[in-house]
């Protein structure tokens, strides 16, 4: 399994994400805790925490109806090969993004089809379509340890999260008691649209200062 | 106008994906609702899987919140949060959203619930997550399952496009909900 492989490498970095947010969060219960006691606020602290708890459950119970009906029509979608329909519109751009790679090359059609499985909210899917994409471009990569132009591109795209339908988020608003939760909508595909447009310029820009060790041309 | 547009598109968009997903589905022949059935199966698993999060991401928000922290944070920080306009409450939305996805739904979910879905700063903090990925998670995974180690560039543009995502999630949610 691919996720397996990935556990196993373990690299240094996710280890310090993760111990960054054991901090954040020991960091906000601690601080809670003092900074209550010093307002005079730590009967609130105490029932907090409790109510906190509570609320959480509820949230997440309200949730699980939207939730089912999204994955239901998601499913509808993968296997219908909606995945590959939209892969194959956005591909010219998938190209153009992608100067040093042979047109005919799998990694722009796996890259295509990870973007278009991102955009439905299909993360589950789109994740090991993404890693295989990354497996396609160390093949042509010529330095193994070392990030290249086209990767950097592309999970900088990845990053930006471009998503037609915020599913989750919207159940939660739905959870509680906004009376139009779909009107973030449009806001949030402005909003991940120019993160995207962001990720691209920083990356292409960036592209041009950023030397690789050897400073030999790459894909 | 731009109110307009992005209300048109917040309308549509659900109703129309529905609509062809559904054709899609027609049209390649497949069983409509046992494939619907079978995913959304999954959905109750999935509910079910996130309330360990929520419980820890809310549990210490909310105290933050009913220790008067989140106050201070705004009392300390009032010059620039009200220049840009930003509520105290979701600046820790704003720097656990690149680190993890689940902490960033947390936090939303807290401020929904201590507010209710039709305040502003719900929306605000609901258009906030939507706005981007989770960058440390999206490279750690990708990076990780080829054996990369050297990013190179690739972390500073997904934090840039990180703060445009955020920003832009700002700006147009005042321009719409407020």
């Amino acid at each position: 399994m691919l996720y397996e492989k990935y556990l196993k490498l373990n690299i240094i970095f996710l280890r310090k994400v993760k111990k960054m947010i054991n901090y954040i969060w020991l960091f906000f219960i601690i601080s809670s805790i003092i900074i209550g006691g010093f307002n005079g606020k730590i009967a609130e602290v105490g029932t907090s925490m409790i109510s906190s708890a509570r609320l959480s459950v509820d949230i997440a119970i309200s949730l699980v109806g939207i939730i089912a009906f999204w994955l239901g029509m998601m499913k509808i979608a993968q296997e219908a090969g909606l995945i590959d329909k939209i892969a194959k519109s956005i591909k010219p751009v998938t190209k153009r993004l992608f100067p040093n790679i042979p047109e005919d090359h799998p990694a722009i059609g796996t890259m295509a089809m990870n973007f278009s499985a991102n955009a439905l909210g299909l993360s589950n899917a789109a994740t090991p379509i993404g890693i295989k994409a990354m497996k396609e471009l160390q093949k042509i990569n010529p330095i193994k340890d070392t990030a290249s132009n086209a990767m950097c591109t592309f999970l900088a795209i990845n990053t930006a999260g471009f998503q037609l339908v915020p599913a989750t988020v919207i159940g939660i608003l739905a959870a509680t008691g906004s009376n139009n939760p779909t009107e973030i909508i449009g806001p949030t595909m402005i909003s991940t649209s120019i993160a995207l447009i962001t990720a691209i310029i920083a990356v292409k820009l960036l592209e041009k200062v950023s030397k690789l060790p050897q400073g030999d041309e790459e894909c | 106008m731009l109110k307009e547009i992005l209300n048109f598109i917040s309308v549509w968009t659900l109703p129309l994906l529905v609509a062809s997903i559904l054709l899609c589905g027609v049209y390649a022949k497949i069983p409509l609702y046992e494939t619907f059935i079978k995913g959304a199966k999954q959905g109750i698993g999935v509910g079910v899987k996130i309330i360990p999060f929520l419980v820890a991401i809310l549990v210490a928000i909310g105290m933050f919140r009913a220790s008067g922290a989140i106050d201070l944070i705004a009392q300390f920080l009032a010059p620039v949060l009200d220049k840009i306009g930003m509520p105290a409450d979701v600046l820790p939305l704003a720097i656990i959203r690149p680190l993890s996805g689940s902490g960033a739904l947390g936090i939303m979910s807290e401020i929904a619930g201590e507010y209710g879905g039709n305040a502003f700063v719900s929306k605000l903090a609901a258009v906030m997550v939507g706005s981007t990925e989770t960058t440390f998670y999206v490279l750690t995974v990708y990076f990780g399952s080829v054996g990369v180690i050297k990013f190179r560039h690739a972390l500073i543009a997904g934090l840039i496009a990180d703060v445009a995502g955020l920003m832009t999630a700002l700006f147009v949610s005042q321009a719409m909900f407020l």
